[in-house]
């Protein structure tokens, strides 16, 4: 038999459960809902007041969340964060799933293949998501998985109008022949 | 400035199971993250179902058992609306997710390492722009910590049914047609894309 942690792929199913009773361990350790892009904000805040002192007294963010209780700081979800990167590298060092690509072959069939024009536009369109995501307050840990299984309204209206967009967007940009170089 | 040790040392654990789950389950990929949202590939909500149903089942018996609380984010409907329109434009152009976009770093993919410098870019402008925002995110109405059972004055319990009804559902079905499938022409189940 294959050892499952050389493995490539497990199923959607089998890797999906396994998220599912990793909710339940960080519920009943830590007393917390795994998400991601709360951290993105807190490390942020802490760098621009770290650059900049006075913006403590010129921005009401710091204030707000001090009152708040949840003042920024390296938390649990941070080091989440930093768990969620280790992981995947052993993940793909144990399967030698590993790459360096720069730009994915659906997007060099649409947009050529610049890396730099790939990275520019990464670049641009990972600020817009997590400004979204801050926004909203949630991303696909926070509100689609974590806020959907906890039945939270803001979440399932979140995932739901997220997605919705994000198939338009697609669709818009690849359209029906994008969806033969898959 | 620091959780304790424990709590840090517990974030971490949880992250590491977190990411290697990922990467296992293939989302720490733009093209299968860009083929769901072109219905050619279903890993994303396969995988995300999964989570939610067996998640919620036992979250709700951890609160029940009083051995954990919810934490639900506030239904601020501006911040919500805008903010699911912004990440979802974000979300296909980039082709990763938060979560996944952390996770293909680790896989070695240089244009996730660059969009996660580009959301700690997106992460500092929220945080600069925040008085200019705050009123945005509350336009439209605030509905506050709310869940489905309490809005339809329901059990908790009998949503948590009706998800489990839906994902068994969900799962005899592709597993019916993956069988047809595999019938009609048994090569196609044994590519490597189409593993399950």
């Amino acid at each position: 038999m294959t050892n499952p942690l050389t493995m490539k792929s497990w199923s959607p199913y089998v890797a999906g459960a396994g998220i599912g009773l990793l909710s339940w361990f960080a519920f009943a350790s830590a007393d917390h809902p795994i998400g991601i892009t709360t951290a993105f904000e807190n490390s942020a805040a802490l760098v621009e007041k770290a650059a900049v002192p006075q913006v403590e007294q010129t921005n009401d963010y710091f204030a707000k969340k001090e009152a708040e209780g949840k003042p920024p700081k390296i938390d649990w979800e941070w080091m989440l964060v930093i768990g969620v990167f280790i992981g995947a590298i052993i993940s793909s060092t144990l399967s030698r799933d590993r790459g360096s690509a720069v730009v994915p072959p659906l997007w060099s069939w649409r947009f050529g293949d610049s890396a730099l024009k790939r990275l520019v536009v990464a670049f641009g369109a990972g600020a817009l998501m997590m400004f979204g995501a801050r926004l909203a307050q949630g991303c696909t840990s926070g509100h689609g998985i974590s806020g959907t299984l906890q039945l939270a309204v803001s979440s399932w209206i979140f995932i739901s109008v997220a997605f919705a967009v994000a198939t338009a967007t697609v669709w818009a940009i690849y359209g029906k022949e994008g969806a033969q170089h898959v | 400035m620091f959780d304790s040790p424990t709590k840090l040392a517990l974030g971490l654990l949880t992250g590491i199971f977190f990411g290697f789950l990922l990467q296992k389950g293939r989302v720490a990929k733009f093209e299968v993250i860009v083929g769901q949202f072109l219905f050619k590939d279903w890993t994303v909500v396969k995988m995300m179902g999964t989570a939610v149903v067996v998640g919620a089942v036992g979250v709700y018996a951890l609160v029940a058992a009083d051995m954990a609380s919810l934490h639900i984010r506030p239904a601020l409907l501006g911040g919500v609306l805008l903010g699911a329109v912004c990440f979802g434009i974000g979300m296909a152009v980039f082709g990763y997710c938060p979560g996944t976009s952390v996770a293909g770093c680790g896989e070695g993919r240089r244009d996730a390492m660059v969009g996660v410098l580009g959301m700690f870019a997106g992460a500092a402008l929220f945080v600069a722009l925040y008085e200019q925002l705050a009123p945005v995110i509350k336009s439209l109405g605030d509905w506050g910590k709310i869940t489905l059972p309490e809005v339809t004055h329901t059990s908790p319990w009998l949503w948590v049914t009706v998800l489990v009804a839906g994902g068994g559902a969900a799962l005899l079905y592709d597993r019916w047609q993956h069988r047809n499938r595999s019938a009609l022409s048994p090569p196609l189940s044994e590519r490597s894309s189409d593993y399950r």
